[in-house]
């Protein structure tokens, strides 16, 4: 591969597999790229391998074989200490949410400013920013409870971008949501990914994708379909 | 600037934690407080035993008595020889006659004394010697045993010394203890923080995964746990200053039947501040121990 090509791409899987204790293996020899400034859906039934997939490249997980490189850095070959760091460039979008329900709406998308070691006045700012643009800024003194389905999915995306990162990963984010609402997330990304935030969406709604006519990444038993 | 004020966010919210479940903090802190106070009260029991038994053996005497068939000449001999040692500060001669003129003044045994016809006490000295060192001391009896005509060399500090010999025993088995006792502190902690741990989890795995470093993690619980300690150690203090207050007002009344002035000291400053220091740092290690344990274990493999 030349430099050049090297250069524009933000996400470079090569030849990884994953196989789990007990022998099964969720990956096999999956290679794909994802340029600078891309949104890229991940897609395939449910045990395909698309959020064994997301862990490898934020490096919740180790691949058994193959490399990945973000930005430049080889996922692989970091130390476990650069490995808190390397996760700042990314927005996680979760299939569960993972929203602390014993904290506030504000609180729960200042934790990532917090941890990064922002300044107060700073943090404050920023989280009011991210929650605007998610359509919750009457609800910040509110628990993550009191909110909808589709409310805590907002939640959890203004909880990804509030660090204004490189990279939004997000498992399956229109999971449990009516049409009207799934809709409205996959607009959000949209417009994340216009001022430059590459995006990687995981679903298995092909439905709500194929309107939208982007590059499509299928995965089959693990593999890579054609 | 900012991480002072992150520190300090820590601290208050390690206070409010323990605020907030008020009846189990308290069981801690008065764990832990038992735990460090017998240590602490032993270690201050010895101080004041040891402070006694110095008070008894300020003057390092050596008592030396001749035989009783000495002659004038062995005893002059003997004299001379203490005058002359420089380690020796005073020696005072107690001629058999002084002796037992001194004795037959002691009451109810002048009549005895009268009905032995004869005086059966021997020449002595009473010998100060300049220093308190035990090893000194002891060179200087076995010396003057070797010396003629010389009976019997006593050191008067003798018992002290046994004293002090039972007093360095006692201090072994305080570190024992205090061994001991610590690593139940830190037991205690880590128990404590494991159970705050499994209330968190959500808020240490979330963390984790957008970012957080152990350190950032273990802050809090750090905090905590020094803080539990630090509690206990206030606990430990306050129950020895209570013990000594209450062991006082009835020493006063034994130490009056002996006639001796014996009171128990209080723990000193750096006393109070090392145990205070000590128990907010085996706290934190509890804590550290603890959180460093579960990160572990929730490394992906």
């Amino acid at each position: 591969m030349s430099a050049a090509e090297t250069r524009g791409s933000m996400i470079q899987v090569s030849h990884i597999s994953k196989r789990y204790a007990g022998g099964y293996e969720a990956l096999r020899d999956v290679t794909f790229s994802v340029e600078s400034g891309e949104m890229v859906f991940i897609t395939g039934h449910s045990g395909a391998g698309k959020s064994t997939l997301l862990k490898l490249i934020t490096a919740i997980e180790r691949p058994t074989a193959g490399s990945v490189i973000i930005n430049g850095q080889n996922v692989s070959a970091m130390k476990s200490g650069m490995i808190p760091f390397f996760r700042r460039n990314f927005g996680l979008i979760f299939q569960d949410h993972k929203l602390l329900f014993d904290r506030s709406v504000f609180e729960n998308v200042a934790l990532p400013l917090a941890i990064t070691g922002f300044p107060r006045g700073e943090i404050a700012k920023r989280s009011r920013a991210a929650l605007d643009k998610v359509g919750l800024l009457g609800r910040e003194k509110a628990r993550p409870i009191a909110l909808s389905g589709g409310e805590q999915q907002r939640l959890c995306i203004a909880r990804a971008i509030v660090n204004r990162p490189a990279i939004l990963l997000a498992d399956e984010p229109t999971g449990n949501l009516d049409t009207a609402y799934a809709e409205e997330i996959i607009s959000m990304f949209k417009s994340f990914n216009q001022v430059g935030v590459t995006v990687v969406i995981a679903t298995h709604d092909e439905d709500m994708i194929e309107r939208l006519g982007p590059r499509i990444l299928h995965l089959d038993h693990g593999r890579i379909a054609a | 600037m900012n991480w002072l004020l992150d520190h300090l966010d820590n601290l208050r919210e390690s206070l409010a934690r323990l605020a907030r479940q008020p009846v189990a903090s308290a069981l801690n802190v008065v764990v832990i407080g038992i735990a460090l106070s017998l240590p602490a009260g032993f270690y201050l029991g010895l101080g004041n035993l040891q402070t006694f038994s110095r008070q008894l053996s300020s003057d390092p005497q050596i008592s030396i008595f001749m035989a009783t068939d000495a002659g004038a000449a062995d005893i002059a001999a003997v004299e001379q020889r203490l005058k002359s040692n420089a380690e020796i500060g005073r020696v005072e001669h107690i001629t058999r006659d002084q002796a037992f003129a001194r004795l037959k003044r002691s009451a109810g045994l002048a009549d005895v004394l009268a009905n032995l016809g004869r005086n059966p006490l021997p020449d002595a000295f009473v010998v100060t010697a300049r220093n308190n060192d035990p090893a000194i001391l002891e060179a200087m009896r076995d010396q003057a045993l070797k010396w003629p005509k010389v009976e019997h060399v006593q050191l008067d500090a003798e018992w002290a010394r046994r004293l002090d010999a039972a007093l360095n025993v006692g201090r072994m088995l305080v570190t024992l203890l205090a061994v001991l006792l610590a690593v139940a502190l830190v037991a205690v902690t880590f128990n404590t923080i494991r159970l705050q741990i499994l209330t968190r989890r959500d808020e240490i795995e979330v963390s984790k995964l957008i970012g957080a470093t152990n350190p950032f993690i273990r802050r809090p619980f750090l905090y905590f746990g020094a803080l539990q300690g630090l509690a206990g150690g206030f606990a430990a203090w306050a129950i020895v200053s209570l013990a000594v207050l209450v062991l006082n007002i009835q020493l006063q009344d034994l130490t009056g039947l002996y006639g001796i002035a014996f009171k128990l000291e209080w723990p000193g400053f750096n006393d109070t501040m090392i145990l205070l220091a000590f128990s907010a740092l085996l706290g934190w290690l509890g804590a550290w121990l603890s959180v460093s344990r579960h990160l572990w274990l929730i490394e992906p493999q």
